[in-house]
């Protein structure tokens, strides 16, 4: 006869009326399958940690928001922020549904064009950009965005030396009535820098100006931000046509719409309260639409959302090294995946699922990464069923930056996969090797060799 | 090791302990373990007959078995040895 499935004997004290950190259980079944791809079978063959993506979901939330602001406005383009997730495959998912490349780097910008992006459906944003990348993206016709009058005065020599005129557009900060104000990046609305800025750009007569870009802010839980964003943005382009007859050719709105994942201190879980992409796209475009535009002078709306597309559709798959039992009485897990690669355990309570069967006891834990650093703490508090060593977890809603900004410390980062409409996995990047880590190192003639006594 | 004689044990997993007012939950393994414990039966006896019922191997039952009686000296629920 079979033998019952071994769970590690549980017991909990029973509290009433007192509020509990660690919260209610919130998992009821298994993650055995990630869109008909089991688990277990990707760790299988692609060892542990392993991130995983899901194509269908990427495609569904490309397809979704679209929809959500092609049914409200006349004139929508998105372009995939590439800093969100600049692996090739998921960005070359977007760029087949439609979208642009919308960069912040020069490293960015060679990646686009090595993905077979056209120059000039490049964005390019950020404060950094040397006169090496203004040359190039000039060349390439791709618009610049610009962030400072230091980079206005730069592009503006570049231009005259190259003898073209560039396609440009300029970042604009503003009160939006939120807090915090994001105004480090481009020029102030509010103090006259905006249009400032835009004057002179037009008073140059060197620069082709087709765009006005804003980026509000990040994990925006507030639409009406959003409203007054583009009525102020439509308030200078319509300026614009006033005072210099120019008709600008797009008002690209940035991103920063919210992922459904929980933020740290939030009493509400984030499916609970963030505001869905049809809202972000009834503020925005009511906004454009009722600004006192003529209707066949309405700019071309542009859209950078990365997290609100990408989020849900990467889980990272990971192992359960260890338990152990802390000074206070409370339950430790320590796995095998850290902070270095799930960045984004900072400032997000992970939905976490078990891999395999359980039941239906849970045990306030905390789960601690491998990295030997104090600061590696995957959840502070989360109620989980007893996990044995050896079992596998599933991280939820990692797709957007954890990728971008893993780092490598040390171990070797893991393999990414992508499970297709057919429920195969594909390796999308390798799990990296001590090779890929030691190939820029040099090592100087007298270090080369020591003695130990 | 025994478990303290006034702790009530329910069949369903609730223990009660009437000189601090205290309860406690507990899963089916640990209400076995429990029970047996409450039978004083030696941690051997205990050992195998979980290893019997339950996919479980001698090191795991080992290791979980400090954690849990632990547990219970913690929350005074064993008797002074």
């Amino acid at each position: 006869m079979a033998k019952k499935l071994y769970e590690r004997p549980i017991i909990r004290p029973l509290t009433s009326g007192l509020m509990n950190k660690f919260g209610s259980r919130s998992e009821y079944l298994p993650v055995t399958h990630i869109d008909g791809a089991s688990v277990k079978d990707m760790l299988k063959e692609f060892g542990s940690p392993l991130f995983v993506f899901s194509e269908r979901q990427v495609r569904e939330n490309m397809r979704n928001a679209k929809r959500a602001f092609e049914t409200r406005y006349p004139k929508v383009q998105f372009a995939w922020s590439y800093k969100t997730n600049y692996l090739n495959a998921i960005c070359n998912i977007f760029h087949q549904e439609g979208s642009w490349a919308e960069v912040v780097s020069r490293f960015e910008y060679d990646k686009a064009i090595l993905n077979g992006v056209p120059g000039d459906k490049i964005l390019f944003n950020g404060p950094d950009k040397t006169d090496d990348d203004l040359r190039t993206a000039i060349k390439n016709n791709s618009p610049i965005h610009i962030d400072h009058l230091d980079e206005l005065y730069r592009l503006t020599e570049q231009a005259t030396e190259m003898k073209v005129k560039p396609r440009v557009a300029i970042r604009i900060n503003m009160d939006t009535g939120i807090y915090p104000l994001w105004d480090r990046f481009g020029f102030n609305y509010e103090n006259g820098q905006a249009w400032d800025a835009l004057n002179k750009i037009m008073a140059s007569g060197k620069l082709n100006l087709v765009g006005l870009h804003a980026h509000i802010g990040t994990y925006m839980i507030s639409t009406n931000a959003y409203y007054v964003a583009a009525t102020k943005l439509a308030d200078l382009a319509i300026n614009l046509k006033q005072k210099h007859d120019t008709t600008i050719q797009y008002i690209d709105m940035g991103g920063g719409f919210a992922s459904q994942n929980t933020l740290k201190g939030s009493y509400l879980k984030g499916a609970d309260m963030v505001p869905s992409v049809n809202e972000y796209a009834e503020a925005i475009c009511t906004g454009l639409i009722n600004a006192g535009f003529k209707s066949n002078e309405l700019p071309t709306l542009i859209l950078e959302p990365g997290r609100v597309l990408i989020d849900d559709a990467g889980f990272l798959l990971g192992t359960v090294i260890a338990n152990k039992r802390l000074s206070d009485g409370r339950k430790a897990t320590i796995l095998d995946f850290g902070v270095n690669i799930l960045f984004t355990s900072f400032w997000y309570d992970h939905k976490i699922s078990p891999a395999q069967e359980f039941g239906m006891h849970t045990e306030d834990t905390i789960l601690y990464g491998p990295l030997c650093m104090n600061i590696d703490v995957i959840r502070e508090n989360v109620a989980l069923p007893p996990l044995n060593a050896g079992d596998n977890l599933v991280v939820h809603h990692v797709g957007a930056y954890d990728i971008t900004q893993s780092m490598q410390f040390i171990s070797l980062r893991p393999a990414v996969v992508i499970v297709d409409s057919m429920s195969k996995a594909h390796l999308i990047k390798r799990k990296e090797t001590l090779q890929d880590i030691q190939h820029n190192e040099a090592m100087p003639e007298f270090l080369r060799s020591f003695k130990l006594s | 090791m025994r478990i303290k004689k006034n702790i009530a044990v329910s069949d369903n997993g609730f223990i009660f302990n009437p000189s601090t007012g205290d309860s406690y939950s507990i899963n089916p393994i640990g209400m076995e373990i429990i029970r047996q414990l409450k039978e004083t039966r030696p941690k051997e006896e205990i050992k195998h007959s979980i290893m019997n019922e339950y996919n479980c191997d001698e090191a795991t039952f080992e290791k979980d078995f400090y954690d849990f009686t632990m547990m219970l000296r913690n929350y005074k629920l064993l008797e002074h040895e």
